[in-house]
């Protein structure tokens, strides 16, 4: 520790601190542009200058380390006359369009301005003009004002990945640019309009919409992954017109991805439902929430009177908060019927009953960063989880961590991947058996195999690449060895999504087990981990969410479902609900894949009412409502309550979510009964089939970053960069060649009995034998996710 | 003692206040005719407000929001967006001439000189929610009152 002293505050400080940092941590206001902690430092701006004695001239905070025994003044004359020269030269170029800038009231050049500069400007001649760039629908450019302090620039490169944005030319000509005719594409580029201290990058959507001093600032959770982020949402007249982040250390630091900040645009969408709707005959009537619940609750009375509780499927959108999730649960089970779950997009359903307690990520997420070895299956990193991601890049940026990626497609996550295996999903088993044998093999693991399994890895034959992933993982690495590597096996959602799940699982556990690895599922959307230790899953023997839509029900519950473009098989889900004689769909949403259903309720999208998620490392975050319900929208939770209500059943005397709350964690706090449930170990191995690779086309039916729930799926400026990329077959340049097809020709894409026109697109990120096809609205006609597909010239 | 009787029987206060009333009677007389004369204003008055317009025709008002930060009445209402052509406006400005206190903090936080007090003070409004008014009216008192406006400026223009 070093002493030093700050305008005469004595202060202990670390040894290679900088002067700005402790100056922070006593809470010396120190003006800067271009410092920010979370980036590197430039020291360009020349903003921080303080006087440090023994020293003739100011030197930058950001970039002096302290020395012991220093002397600093942040307010002398010599440090007062550097900051207020430096502000006038910032100010020379600045344009004096404060009244229509964005920024405006929440500038730090304004702020600092008036704090630390003149209050005239001797600068007569003519301001430098620089044009704009167009860098996308989400931020929005006014170059003229950039002060050139390069934290966009930074960020992008730093954590967004990749180098997007630069400083081209010099001294007055120096101007911030995309790559020419290039936009920001990176899933954070979000971040860099908080980061800009000045107007220069504003956001689109909220450009020129209100002044920050309108709004009111209210907390909340992001419904869009499992990270649980932490949000600010900022709203004026009931009308939510931005989100940014909270700062949250521990969970998305001060960043959060395009989608959390963008998504509040489908809150406002045209398509929001408004009041109960009763379908009669082919049209959608309005009405009131009387009769809409009283139809609702006697149809569901009906099927199981008729039929047993047994004629019920409740399916719950794993977005859904815990307390919609247990309400719907509760009605199911007091109805008699065990057919519930929330994993909507799964198709392997094997592990059911195997679980010692709740999946979940394994590790908190600040221990990603701090990860040595990992090794990801079955996961398209960036559109899954944005800013897990970028922990992951800090981690191979700040501590050489060794990534290895086991995938179908070869997207790239901007990160240096030490080993990669671009194989087919079935094949993905073959080469994770081939990695658990390598594992087993060396020398320095000395625990034995299950029997079972050591049978099972008798055939196969290891190939060089999975050696040295095993190598790695175990601490052989590339650059240097690690005797005891902190290493972690994390399961992505394209696992999770794939028919042979459980398989994938039991491997990716014994290969963690083997190497003493941190092993995790990266669960898909905001709630998933809650719902499950909510139990918002079928009792034994009852119908899961493949089987409800494989024995059609005659009644379903849905809750926040856009069935086509939510579940695993949009062909099976779509003949279920029209074969049913009741579907009853809380949505937010008038959505036409809710066209199959009888009564639809309007329920608030999460901001419009409180709840309960719990983020994949397990961490209980509840929140209230930023702003009220839109027309007769209403919470999920009470709606839920009616329903249970007017079902006659009992137990639904909530008066708040808080209730809901406390009896899904029994009275208990919820951190004790998190600790208690979440347990990624399997009771037993399941079997492990050794299939020889399939010769037919595979679909890799991946769920785009900007398609995952149903706000962002109306969030107009997220689609527009989803339109950046259209739909596409896409297959690489072999199977192109073996199908006899050019790239960029119509093909005929069909599974089942449904099928869909798209240009086929040679792209050899994908692996051999499988054809990249999103699931969204226009591949709504076609089936399983990772099923057989067929490709053939479109006649 | 004796002197306050004296005052009090012989109407002292009485004729005193009748000289004052008969000095009155034969000075030149200040009553204003009104409506038919008026006071001399000040081209400083707070009357009816305005939205200005550029000679081009623009409007000036580019909806920066500081009128209505200002407002101690909180009477102005502004909700902004981006027009098709890029610039800055109002799609709403509403003021109400109700709860204006006619201070002229709007019109001195102006940076564009878009909102002016101007001098038209007899106006009138037939129902309580006419007292609302909105950007057309706004726009047309400026049109209406353009010249008076600028002429106004012009003269106050050395004090600033």
């Amino acid at each position: 520790m070093l002493q030093i002293e700050i305008d005469g505050k004595a202060v202990e400080v670390e040894h290679g601190s900088t002067i700005i940092e402790a100056a922070d941590k006593l809470g010396i206001p120190i003006p800067r542009f271009c410092y920010h902690k979370k980036l590197s430092v430039a020291a360009n701006c020349r903003m921080c200058l303080v006087q440090v004695e023994k020293f003739a001239k100011p030197l930058p905070a950001c970039a002096t380390p302290v020395s012991d025994g220093m002397k600093i003044f942040t307010r002398s004359e010599a440090a007062v006359d550097a900051q207020k020269s430096v502000m006038e030269f910032l100010l020379i170029n600045h344009p004096l369009d404060c009244p229509i800038c964005d920024q405006g009231g929440e500038c730090e050049l304004q702020d600092i301005a008036v704090g630390y500069g003149a209050s005239k400007t001797r600068y007569t001649e003519e301001k430098r003009v620089v044009l704009n760039k167009n860098i996308g629908p989400l931020v929005a450019t006014d170059m003229t004002r950039c002060i050139q302090c390069t934290r966009c620039v930074r960020f992008l490169k730093e954590v967004g990945g990749m180098m997007e944005l630069g400083l081209i030319n010099r001294g007055e000509h120096a101007e911030i640019t995309a790559y020419v005719d290039k936009s920001v594409d990176s899933e954070l580029s979000g971040n860099i309009i908080d980061l800009c201290p000045v107007g220069a990058l504003t956001s689109k959507p909220f450009r020129y919409t209100a002044r920050p001093w309108e709004l009111a600032r209210r907390p909340t959770i992001s419904a869009h992954d499992a990270l649980g982020s932490q949000l600010e949402m900022h709203v004026k007249n009931n009308r939510v017109l931005r989100t940014i982040p909270r700062e949250k250390e521990s969970i998305n630091e001060c960043w959060i991805s395009d989608r959390d900040r963008f998504a509040y645009e489908g809150l406002n969408s045209d398509e929001r439902l408004t009041v109960p709707m009763i379908r009669r005959g082919d049209q959608w009537v309005e009405t009131d929430w009387q009769s809409a619940l009283e139809f609702a609750s006697s149809r569901i009375k009906d099927a199981v009177a008729r039929e047993g509780g047994n004629a019920l499927g409740v399916l719950v959108s794993p977005n859904s908060t815990m307390e919609e999730g247990f309400l719907a649960k509760k009605i199911a089970r007091e109805l008699g019927c065990g057919n519930v779950d929330h994993r909507l997009r799964r198709s392997d359903f094997r592990l059911d009953g195997h679980f010692q307690g709740t999946p979940w990520m394994g590790c908190n997420i600040p221990d990603v960063q701090d990860m040595d070895r990992v090794l990801i299956i079955g996961s398209n990193l960036r559109n899954e989880h944005p800013l897990l991601t970028h922990r992951l890049r800090q981690a191979v940026r700040l501590n050489a961590a060794e990534i290895s990626v086991v995938n179908a497609l070869e997207d790239d996550p901007l990160m240096r991947v030490a080993f990669k295996n671009t194989c087919s999903p079935d094949d993905t088993i073959n080469f994770l058996l081939q990695l658990l044998k390598a594992m087993s093999g060396l020398q320095r693991l000395s625990l034995c195999l299950p029997p079972t399994l050591n049978g099972l890895l008798e055939d196969v034959v290891v190939s060089n690449n999975a050696q040295a992933m095993a190598e790695s993982l175990a601490g052989h690495g590339k650059d240097y060895d690690l005797v005891n590597p902190r290493s972690a096996v994390f399961l992505g959602n394209m696992a999770q999504q794939h028919p042979r799940y459980s398989e994938m699982y039991s491997l990716a556990e014994a290969i963690s087990a083997l190497c003493g690895a941190t092993f995790g599922v990266l669960s898909e959307a905001a709630n998933r981990v809650g719902l499950d230790l909510a139990r918002v899953l079928p009792s034994s023997g009852a119908l899961n969410a493949r089987t409800m839509l494989e024995q059609p029900r005659s009644a379903y519950l849905l809750v926040n479902v856009e069935p086509e473009v939510d579940c695993h098989n949009a062909q099976l889900v779509n003949q279920a609900l029209a074969a049913a004689g009741c579907v009853v769909a809380m949505t937010a949403y008038k959505s036409s894949a809710l066209r199959e259903a009888d009564v639809l309720l309007p329920v608030t999208p999460y901001t419009e009412s409180s709840g309960t998620f719990m983020s994949m490392e397990g961490r209980v975050q509840s929140f209230t409502a930023v702003a009220k319900p839109l027309g007769e929208a209403r919470p999920g939770w009470k709606v839920l309550r009616v329903l249970g209500n007017l079902l006659g059943l009992s137990g639904f005397e909530y008066d708040s979510s808080e209730q809901v709350k406390n009896e899904i964690f029994g009275g208990e706090k919820p951190s004790r009964v998190v600790w208690n449930r979440l347990n990624n170990n399997l009771r037993e191995l399941t079997e492990v089939n050794a299939k020889v690779r399939t010769e037919s086309l595979q679909r890799v039916g991946e769920v785009p970053l900007y398609e995952s729930d149903a706000i962002v799926r109306r969030a107009p400026s997220l689609q527009k960069m989803a339109a950046k990329k259209p739909v596409v077959a896409a297959m690489n340049a072999k199977l192109l060649a073996q199908l006899g097809l050019q790239d960029g020709e119509l093909v005929k894409v069909s599974q089942g009995n449904g099928s869909v026109r798209l240009a086929a697109k040679c792209d050899d990120r994908v692996a051999d034998y499988c054809v990249r096809v999103p699931i969204c609205a226009q591949t709504a006609a076609l089936g399983d996710l990772y099923g057989e597909i067929q490709v053939e010239r479109a006649a | 003692m004796l002197k306050d009787h004296l005052k009090t029987w012989l109407l002292w206060e009485l004729f005193a206040g009748l000289r004052l009333t008969g000095k009155a009677l034969f000075k030149r007389k200040v009553t204003v005719q009104y409506p038919e004369e008026k006071t001399p204003l000040s081209p400083r008055f707070r009357g009816l407000h305005a939205l200005r317009r550029y000679p081009s025709g623009e409007e000036r008002c580019i909806a920066c929001k500081l009128c209505e930060a200002v407002c101690p009445a909180m009477c102005i209402t502004i909700d902004s967006d981006e027009r098709p052509d890029g610039t800055r406006r109002t799609t709403r400005y509403d003021i109400d001439l109700f709860k204006c206190i006619y201070c002229g903090f709007c019109e001195e936080s102006c940076p564009v000189d878009a909102i002016v007090m101007t001098r038209h003070f007899e106006f009138h409004m037939e129902e309580r929610s006419q007292a609302v008014i909105g950007k057309q009216r706004l726009l047309m008192n400026g049109d209406r009152l353009e010249l008076q406006i600028a002429d106004d400026r012009a003269q106050d223009a050395p004090y600033r």
